[in-house]
């Protein structure tokens, strides 16, 4: 409707939403008009997770469903004469209509005649009441007519169910008739709900207009036992009426990763499906989802599809969203059963999902594997339960409330109104599961492949190894960086710096066609996963061949299995594959397909053995059932077309036929290698892949490897690196199964012209043109001769490569050895002529073609101007700021330098991840010496200061480790940067290796030397746009001075993201360039993750442009920036400011070692080895003179375009244009015009950063707090107070920890000094960042976050002592709580939701329960549990300490062991005594010194002291019996760590 | 790569070398290469740099980081492989390169420099001693026929770059050996002549024809080059008969000294005493020129310079004197500015080591002699001030001298070849053609190539071997259309 068509590099595909969700619910069915009431008061006290645009009127859209209100229908109707049938004899349509006379009409006739067509009676329409008066202008705009459609049962309908189904196809079969008519205002027509049980009233609405707008809502007769509600927060600004939810059955928050091959496989299966229930009916469902629709809608059109075809609503969820069962070993197997069965129906919609659902019988809501989500219940003694993605949502007296809970991972919650009750989890599914006997089933049905007898799988080449892996492009890097380490350690390697070489289209070598795609990865709207530590949601099980019957309710006899656990084949299982017919018994019939043809018919050839290889696949379907395409044939006479060609080419041609899920597809190539071709044989279709040339060539390399490495052993390890890899990068996108990534397409490409994608990608962006078929063919022959050719240097060797390391035969890369030696040579002696011979090299791509913007050409704007009226160097300079770069990966030296002369120019340097010592705060004098400000054994390499200098990173990084984010970090920052991914390594977590944790490091990131660091992939405070907001928020409250800034990088879509950014309130947003560095990361991910800055930096622009938000929010752009051209660049598509990175580190002294991982940096920037650091000898006058350099190159590059200022000419993309004469037969092809377009909007719009934003913190609690304690602030008086507390108040005490930290820094006030007293519900970010010296005592319950980097300050939460059920047994506090805690302590006195103490850092806590991934990556502190314990705990943790009281013996089970171990407590006694305690954790680290057991119990104590816990009485009371009940939780890291240092202590004592 | 940390563990160790005492008694080589143990841990010092700086620094683009790797895990034959990939005569270069590589190592930095040469050096002799250098004959001829003119590094590398491609190469060559300045520049006690032989015969197997003695001319030879030409033929014949000609006759042509007393006996350019006698220890006649006993000045403070000290060292010469116009360097450059780029610094060469006075910033005014004999050496100090120098007034002095070479360096090709070819010229008198992009190292005349020193003027025979090898890519397109012969 409002959206926007595709324009530029803006797409609405790319829009992501989501929200706030809840319902409200009388388990009797008792209807009442208070529920609709309530449910809008619900919306209201979820606005904060909303959004709204440029104009505040104008919300994302909110929206309510009820059950159909029969009595007030029925008097509405009477007054128009129409008597209603029976309740459940009749439907209401709720029908959105174009405004224009003549097409509303065309919309109603057409549903009025398949209303009779399908033989059901049209009773009448009702024009809904609504009053307009509050909307914003653009939502009028587009504000359609909304009518009712009465729809009477026909002859023929027994029951409501099948009038359910009739209405259903009404509205399906008459939605595609009026698509059909193409109406000029088609698009407004949109049926919001049509059924006998629901009436759905949604619109493009901010929260608290729902009620206003639709009168009905007023109305006292609208009665109804549920109501379900939604506010919606989309990255967009453009009024969409039917994007709002809730949608005909769900209400959804969060975002499904794998939309794209959940849309897929339902249109690949419309040939192969069959309904008894909708028999013909089905039909006229197809187009099932329409191309564009929000991957909300698209799962609510799946979820209908099966619950109309006979599922129940949850059966049909538990289809769609099945729990994690595969590594589950507490589930039973039952269930596990029914999961299985399911799993080859259909594969999970994956991602972060808190998904409410109703048919107005049953409401009920589930949760994604992971718990991404947060979704809380209470139950009242008076039969209502509201739930809702806030606890406090509405004003229920505690002392009606029964129970408090939340929905877990996986696990679904349902009320049956008819049949009056609660339905468990464990009720509902053991019901489902035990329906039928789907073990036996599965057993019946399956197939291991491994468990197959076996085959003799070998085959020889029939070329020699070289020149068969020549003709499939291998280098010699390759075999050194991609297949040596793979196949030595089980692991891809890993490298370091970004990646500068040519983009694969401007490349004069020959690149196979994996290169010329990117993978996608997921920021901001959606999380990925750590793979590792959360290994437990994770599968890479693939069913090979035809997938079953999805609509199949009534089959017994289910449809074979084929399956592999992981889907890297090796030769003997593609043997087996090939004799599957034999096997089982002619049950699977495989045929193979050669996928090579006769090298005679040279490149023309290809787009015919093309067409003939889908023809061949067609016709091979229905005899067979599993397809592999094979290249094995290759040789001297037969060229293999590409695998990723053929298998995407047969898989969209068996989509289109509809016969795709009639068949398996399996891939035996020899071309692939890495884990990104892997990965993307996966993203296009193939459900298993033998990568035939890869395990011959590691097996040569097997003698190589040190250890017993048989060729076997070799061909393991690489299996293994590879499905590690496809973890990752499925994890990348937040995709759990295997199943969900194949055929997801989780990709763009760069330089393959639209023509060649959409015939053989289809549905993949690729929005700079390229290279079609021809040059594919081209490039594949070349790869060819070279191979059979007479070429010398390829006579006995690979062709070099070069891509991961500088060879002169290679890649063409910018960084050279000449353009590192001008660089230095200029900087070091302030030349500026030898700069430009430097930028020349850089610039000029007339020859090598390395970068897109190479091949831009720069207008003038007007005459030349004199140089001297350009705005001055000292000014520009003050827009650049250097990347984000950790005192850890690179040197302290190193990373002051840089400080220092940023300082100095007034730009800003950037802390990276890892916190900042407060010496670097003061102000200096000049002549101080780096050693007395750091401290002598800290520096190996000294520096004067100058007057004015200051060691101050203005930039405080944010990432999701959280390392040293403290309240006085943060209050000392003039931005705060939220990291949400690296261009190096977008959707990867970090991992800082133990020996690179030195004394020094570990201070300043609260952690213990020595020890090692994760980093987690995503920030789990944040799954979801929503979540960024509230993050922003807190990180405003913890420096309203600060500006707020979000790192995002280059791919297709993220300008709908940067859009989400602005609204959510960010400040600042940078756009990072796929190519930027990193001091470790996977080779992979450097090469083949994100997009170049060019295409997310206009995309960016011209979103927010279109959207009217680029005013209010200052641009950044990074990414291998090296040049004042770069800068010009940046500048013309969009940037206000600009990042650099690797050039400021070439300056100090960096050459490219791309050894950082390795800490063997010999120019001792990034190592943290003082003897290397000594060599260090970079200085800050150099890097002054390169930011000076740039910016005076840029001037001169100004006064020729005639520009006297850079903001005139910031989002100038029209200044641009595509070289002329570009001859190079691959770069020839590409089309930039969707860079350069410039949306069509009126001048006022603003093209650059002009106004700030209203972050709304006027209406912060703070501001009373921060009133009341002014004694305890100014004078350090103790004050005590109370105050009530709603879940409208976030981030509660954050301002107030901000007015410690300015003044008392991390020390803060003497312990108790403010003591809040709060009562009520604390929102999201209850006591984040909470200063030392305050103590917030909350009587009630909070929401999510509570406790969020913790800086010294208290926490106590208990419930009211009205509350009328157990505390231990109810929830009091939400998800992620004391996520990156640097110090202090809390108690809780109920039961914690999912990832307690994730990332703490030194805080202690006890608590009475805690979900899943209890103290995931904890480093420090010590956590008490006295209660039960979740899945998952302890994953990822390095360092602390956790009490758990594990009353039934299995905690074991539960716990992740891969890094701690487990002890009982009382062994301590006994080691005290023996004197052994050094290795058990007695050392003084900060937070221990003292036994175990007193600890222990000291700590219960206080837990009973402050929240009078019976529970904790209790465990006192008998503490002889309790004490051994608990199991101690020590990471061996930590305990290495700490044997360590007391034997260091030891040592120091003696001497 | 080698060892990750190997540059922290291990300490650079360059060739053993004979004692003086010994060498200067001698004309045998007396640099001993490393042993393979020594050699793989030379080998594990290098870093495997993401941007390998030696490969830019050396001429032929060496796959440095590759060979050091493998020598560092034993692999020599894939090291040889690798190594000749690259570069023709790793004998010739492993032993006398000044190594440009090493200059530019990253190790350079701040540390001794990865002993690039002397692994280059252990790797070839090696596979020489293993039988691992083979001819390489082509498996396909073109039937194209191409003359190289002048035998030395360039033209002997674009012969078996050119012979590799299938073409029947002539080479060239005026004197009666193969091997130009590389055999007769360059003393044997630093580079084993019997290496050219070895060499020559592969190129020998490979098809390539040499025809010795023979002079490409139309005019008789001017004076200053010792040559055994007995015959010649005509640049006309030449490109009649053949379908490309490769012009590398070197730059031979010696700068004089044209100052008062440059007609007397015991005055003479440098090369007029090396060629004769490594003539002489090839067995090809007596050298005509003897120091021993001598008082010898040496003119010139290059690498030709330093040849004629370490031979007059051997003749057994009473003192030696070296003059060097330019002030003397610095003992360490500022490598901040200067790497990786090749420095200007104090060099002391083994010649120098074996005994011999330097002097720099010394101008040579006046040769002195008594019947028409040198007995000495007027000189005068210099002042360099912006690069431009000027005597110091009154600080003339004289050196008694008996023998006088000058080694001032080489002005350009023989002349008279390039005109009689028709080929222009650039400023400095050398063939004019260009290294890069289309018709590079061709000359204006229609199918004659140029390479070397003729091209480039006087340089290190590490550019003649990428010269040669350019040049003979150049010459394979010319002739084929395209070329799969490495630049």
């Amino acid at each position: 409707m409002g959206l926007p068509g595709s324009q530029g590099l803006y797409d609405p595909a790319n829009e992501h939403d989501a929200c706030g969700v809840g319902f409200v619910v009388h388990i009797k069915n008792k209807k009442s008009h208070a529920i609709i009431e309530q449910g809008l008061q619900i919306l209201e006290n979820l606005e904060h997770r909303g959004a709204t645009g440029y104009d505040p009127l104008l919300g994302d859209g909110a929206g309510i469903l009820i059950q159909t209100p029969d009595q007030f229908l029925r008097e509405e109707m009477g007054k128009q004469g129409v008597i209603l049938p029976l309740v459940g004899d009749y439907g209401v349509g709720m029908v959105f209509l174009p405004r224009a006379d003549a097409d509303r009409r065309a919309c109603e006739k057409a549903i009025e005649r398949t209303i009779k067509a399908e033989g059901q009676r049209l009773l009448g329409w009702r024009d809904v009441p609504r009053d307009n008066l509050g909307l914003a202008q653009a939502a009028k705009d587009l504000e359609p007519v909304v009518r009712q459609v009465f729809i009477g049962k026909g002859a023929g309908i027994t029951d409501t169910d099948a009038l359910e189904r009739k209405l259903y196809i009404i509205r399906k079969a008459s939605g595609h008739a009026i698509q059909a008519l193409k109406l000029a205002e088609g698009k407004t027509f949109y049926v919001p709900s049509m059924s006998a049980r629901t009436l759905l009233y949604k619109g493009m609405l901010l929260a608290n207009q729902v009620g206003d707008y639709y009168l009905d809502l007023k109305d006292p007769r609208m009665v109804t036992a549920l109501a379900l509600v939604h506010q919606r927060f989309s990255t967009n600004t453009f009024p969409t009426w039917d994007l709002a939810h809730p949608f005909r059955m769900i209400a959804h928050n969060g975002e499904i990763n794998t939309l794209r091959g959940n849309v897929n496989w339902i249109r690949a299966r419309q040939q192969a499906i069959s309904s008894p229930v909708l028999g013909d009916d089905l039909k006229k469902v197809w187009p099932l989802i329409y191309d564009g629709q929000s991957d909300s809608a698209s799962f609510d059109n799946a979820l209908e599809l099966l619950v109309m075809g006979g599922y129940s609503l949850a059966h049909a969820m538990m289809l769609l969203i099945p729990e994690a069962w595969a590594g589950n070993p507490l589930m039973d197997e039952e269930r596990r059963a029914f999961y299985e069965y399911h799993a080859a129906m259909m594969e999970p919609w994956d991602g972060p999902a808190a998904v409410a659902f109703t048919d107005g019988r049953q409401i009920g809501a589930t949760l994604d594997r992971n718990g991404l989500r947060p979704a809380r219940y209470l139950v009242t003694d008076d039969d209502m339960v509201v739930m809702a993605s806030e606890i406090g949502v509405l004003p229920i007296p505690e002392s009606k409330i029964v129970k408090k809970w939340r929905l877990q991972p996986g696990k679904m919650f349902l009320i049956d109104l008819e049949q009056g009750r609660i339905i468990d989890d464990v009720e509902l599914k053991k019901s489902l599961s035990s329906a039928k006997p789907y073990a036996e089933w599965v057993a019946k049905s399956r197939y291991f492949l491994a468990d197959l007898p076996g085959v003799d799988g070998k085959q020889t080449l029939k070329e020699s190894v070289l020149d068969t892996q020549q003709a499939f492009g291998y280098t010699q890097e390759d075999i050194k960086f991609i297949l040596q380490p793979m196949a030595a350690t089980g692991e891809e390697a890993i490298g370091s710096m970004g990646h500068d070489a040519a983009l694969p289209v401007l490349s004069g070598k020959n690149k196979p066609l994996y290169n010329y795609f990117k993978q996608l990865f997921a920021q901001v709207t959606n999380p990925p996963i750590d793979p590792i530590r959360e290994e437990i949601v994770m599968s890479l099980t693939s069913f090979i061949g035809p997938k079953p019957n999805l609509l199949g309710i009534d089959e017994t006899n289910p449809s074979l299995r084929l399956e592999v656990t992981q889907p890297v084949l090796s030769d003997d299982d593609l043997a087996k594959l090939r004799e599957i017919d034999t096997l089982t018994g002619g049950r699977f019939r495989a045929q193979l397909i050669d996928i090579t043809y006769p090298a005679s018919q040279g490149a023309a050839g290809m787009a015919k053995a093309m067409r003939e290889l889908c023809a061949v696949a067609e016709k091979a379907v229905g005899k067979f059932n599993v397809l592999i395409l094979s290249d094995r044939a290759v040789s001297r006479g037969r060229v293999a077309i590409p695998a990723l060609l053929a298998t995407s080419g047969v898989h969209h041609h068996l989509v289109q036929k509809g016969l795709r899920t009639s068949t398996g597809l399996v891939v035996d190539t020899g071309s692939a290698r890495e884990v990104h071709h892997f990965a993307l044989l996966a993203g296009y279709g193939a459900e298993a892949i033998c990568p035939w040339l890869a395990f011959e060539s590691v097996a040569s390399l097997a003698p190589g490897i040190a250890g017993k490495v048989d060729s076997k052993e070799a061909k393991k390890r690489f299996v293994k690196a590879v499905n590690k890899g496809l973890l990752k990068v499925m994890s990348k996108m937040g995709i759990s199964t295997y199943q969900s990534y194949c055929g997801a397409q989780i990709f763009e490409a760069i330089g393959l012209n639209s023509a060649f994608v959409t015939q053989y990608f289809s549905g993949t962006a690729s929005n700079v043109q390229g290279i079609g078929l021809t040059e594919v063919a081209e490039e594949t022959l070349r790869m060819h001769s070279d191979a059979f050719g007479t070429n010398p240097v390829l006579s006995n060797a690979l062709d070099a490569g070069g891509e991961y390391a500088w060879r002169v035969r290679g890649e063409e890369h910018m960084w050279t050895p000449d353009s590192i030696a001008k660089l230095q040579h200029a900087t070091r002696t302030n030349q500026y002529e030898t700069y430009k011979e430097y930028a020349r090299l850089i610039n000029d791509q007339s020859k090598r073609h390395m970068t897109l913007r190479g091949l831009f050409d720069i207008k003038p704007l007007g005459a030349p101007v004199p140089l001297h009226e350009v705005e001055p160097a000292k000014d520009i300079v003050r827009r650049f700021a250097t990347g984000a770069m950790s005192l850890g990966s690179i040197s302290t030296e190193a990373h002051t330098t840089l400080a220092i002369a940023m300082n100095r120019i007034g730009g800003k340097s950037n802390t990276g991840e890892g916190g900042e010592d407060a010496m670097r705060y003061q102000k200096l004098k000049g002549g101080e010496k780096l050693t007395e400000l750091i401290g002598k054994n800290r520096i190996e390499r000294d520096l004067v200061m100058q007057p004015g200098d200051s060691l101050r990173s203005k930039i405080k990084q944010v990432a999701s480790g959280r390392f040293g984010v403290t309240a006085e970090y943060l209050a000392s920052a003039d931005q705060i940067q939220i990291k949400m991914a690296q261009g190096a390594k977008p959707g990867e977590g970090g991992q800082l290796p133990g020996h690179k944790v030195s004394e020094y490091i570990a201070q300043l990131r609260f952690s213990v030397p020595g020890v090692g660091l994760i980093s987690p992939p995503p920030h789990h405070d944040i799954y979801s746009i929503e979540d960024l907001a509230q993050l922003i928020h807190d990180l405003k409250n913890a420096n309203p001075q600060a500006s707020i800034s979000v790192k995002l990088v280059s791919e297709v879509g993220v300008g709908t993201v940067a859009a989400g950014v602005a609204k959510a309130k960010s400040d600042h947003v940078t756009i990072s360039g796929y190519d930027g560095g990193t001091g470790a990361s996977p080779i992979s991910s450097i090469k083949h993750a994100g997009a170049p800055w060019e295409l997310g930096l206009a995309e960016t622009q011209q979103t927010l442009v279109l959207n009217r938000l680029r005013g209010r929010i200052a641009v950044q752009v990074d990414g291998q920036m090296k040049t004042g051209r770069d800068v010009l660049i940046g500048a013309l598509l969009g940037a206000d400011e600009f990042g650099f990175a690797t050039a400021p580190l070439v300056v100090e002294g960096c050459i490219m070692m791309r050894k950082c991982h390795l800490n063997t940096c010999p120019v001792g920037v990034a190592t943290q080895d003082p003897v290397l650091r000594k060599k260090f000898t970079g200085q800050p006058e150099h890097v002054v003179n390169f930011f000076f350099f740039v910016a005076e190159e840029l001037r001169e590059l100004m006064a020729q375009m005639g520009v006297r200022k850079l903001d005139d000419i910031i989002g100038r993309s029209d200044l641009l244009d595509m070289k002329k004469g570009v001859q190079h037969w691959k770069a020839k092809g590409l089309d930039f015009s969707k860079i350069f377009y410039q949306p069509k909007v009126p001048a006022e719009v603003a093209r650059h950063h002009v106004e700030a934003q209203d972050h709304g913190l006027a209406r912060a609690l703070d501001h009373q707090l921060i009133a009341k304690a002014q004694p305890a602030l100014e004078s350090r008086q103790k004050v005590a107070f109370e105050v009530t507390v709603r879940n409208v108040n976030r981030t509660v005490g954050t301002m107030l920890s901000h007015e410690v930290a300015k003044r008392y820094g991390h020390a803060g006030l003497p312990d108790d000094s403010i003591h809040v007293k709060l009562s009520g519900t604390a929102g999201q970010s209850f006591g984040a960042f909470l200063a030392k010296g305050i103590t917030l005592e909350l009587t009630g319950q909070a929401n999510d976050y509570v406790g969020k980097g913790l800086s010294g300050g208290r926490i106590i939460v208990k419930p009211s002592p009205e509350f009328r059920g157990k505390p231990e047994d109810n929830i009091i506090i939400g998800n992620t709580v004391l996520y990156g805690a640097i110090a202090g302590e809390c108690y809780f006195r109920g039961v914690a939701g999912e990832r307690f103490a994730v990332r703490n850092s030194g805080a202690m806590a006890v608590v009475e329960g805690v979900g899943d991934h209890g103290c995931e990556y904890m480093t420090g502190g010590t956590v008490v549990v006295i209660g039960q314990t979740g899945r998952n705990f302890a994953a990822g943790m390095s360092g602390g300490v956790a009490y758990v009281l594990d009353e039934e013996g299995d905690f074991e089970k539960r716990c992740n062991l891969s890094m701690v171990a487990l002890e009982p407590v009382p062994d301590e006694q006994a080691a005290s005594e023996t004197g052994e305690l050094e290795s058990h954790g007695k050392v003084d680290v900060r937070h221990l010194g003292r036994a175990d057991d007193e600890l222990l119990r000291s700590l219960i104590e206080k837990h009973a002291q402050h929240t009078s816990s019976e529970r904790a009485r209790l465990i006192l009371d008998q503490w002889g019996s309790y004490r051994s009940k608990f199991v101690k939780i020590m990471p061996h890291e930590y305990r290495r760590a700490l044997t360590e240092m007391a034997a260091e202590q030891k040592r120091l004592e003696a001497a | 790569m080698g060892k990750i940390t190997g540059f922290m563990e291990y300490q650079r160790l360059s060739e053993a070398v004979l004692p003086v005492q010994k060498r200067v008694k001698e004309y045998k080589e007396f640099v001993l290469r490393l042993t393979d143990e020594q050699s793989a841990i030379q080998g594990a010092r290098c870093m495997d740099c993401g941007i390998p700086f030696c490969m830019s620094g050396c001429p032929v683009n060496n796959q440095i980081p590759d060979w050091n790797d493998l020598v560092y895990r034993g692999k020599w034959r894939e090291a040889i492989d690798t190594l000749h990939s690259t570069n023709n005569f790793p004998e010739v270069t492993g032993r006398i390169c000044p190594a440009p590589c090493e200059a530019s190592c990253t190790l350079n930095i701040n540390n001794d420099a990865v002993g690039i040469k002397s692994i280059e050096h252990a790797i070839i002799d090696k596979a020489g001693e293993n039988g691992w250098v083979v001819p390489q004959p082509p498996a396909r001829k073109t039937g194209k026929k191409i003359a190289v003119v002048g035998s030395g590094p360039a033209g002997m590398a674009a012969a078996q770059q050119l012979a590799r491609a299938g073409h029947d190469v002539t080479v060239f060559e005026k004197n009666s050996r193969i091997g130009g300045l590389m055999r007769y520049g360059i003393p044997d006690f630093k580079l084993d002549k019997r290496l050219i032989d070895w060499r020559m015969a592969q190129l020998a197997a490979e098809g390539v024809r040499f025809r010795t003695s023979v002079m490409v001319t139309d005019s008789p030879l001017p004076a200053g080059v010792t040559n055994d030409a007995a015959t010649t033929i005509t640049p006309k014949a030449l490109l009649k008969e053949f379908h490309a000609v490769v012009l590398s006759g070197g730059a031979e042509t010696p700068r004089d000294l044209p100052i008062p007393g440059r007609e007397l006996d015991g005055v003479h350019f440098a090369l007029d005493f090396l060629i004769p006698q490594n003539k002489q220890v090839a067995g090809d006649g007596k050298n005509k020129i003897s120091a021993k006993g001598k008082q010898v000045v040496v003119i010139g403070g290059g690498d030709t310079g330093s040849d004629c000290v370490g031979t007059s060292n051997r003749h057994g010469a009473a003192s030696i004197t070296q003059f060097e116009l330019l002030p003397q360097p610095p003992e360490k450059e500022n490598k901040a500015l200067t790497w990786p780029y090749w420095p200007m610094k104090m060099r002391t060469s083994s010649s120098h080591e074996e005994g011999c006075e330097r002097d720099w910033s010394v101008a040579t005014k006046e040769f002195i002699g008594e019947n028409g004999k040198l007995k000495a050496l007027r000189v005068v100090r210099l002042e360099w001030k912006d690069g431009k120098m000027c005597e110091i007034p009154g600080s003339d002095f004289i050196v008694k001298a008996d023998l006088a070479f000058l080694a001032m360096g080489f002005l350009g090709p023989v002349s008279g070849i390039l005109d009689q070819f028709g080929v222009d010229k650039d400023g400095r008198g050398n063939a004019k053609a260009t290294t890069d992009g289309e018709g590079c190292y061709q000359t204006n005349v229609p199918k004659v190539f140029v390479a070397g020193d003729m091209r480039r003027g006087q340089s290190l025979v590490v550019w003649a071997i990428r010269e040669g090898r350019q040049c003979a890519r150049a010459v394979d397109e010319f002739l084929m259309g395209s070329s799969t012969l490495p630049r």
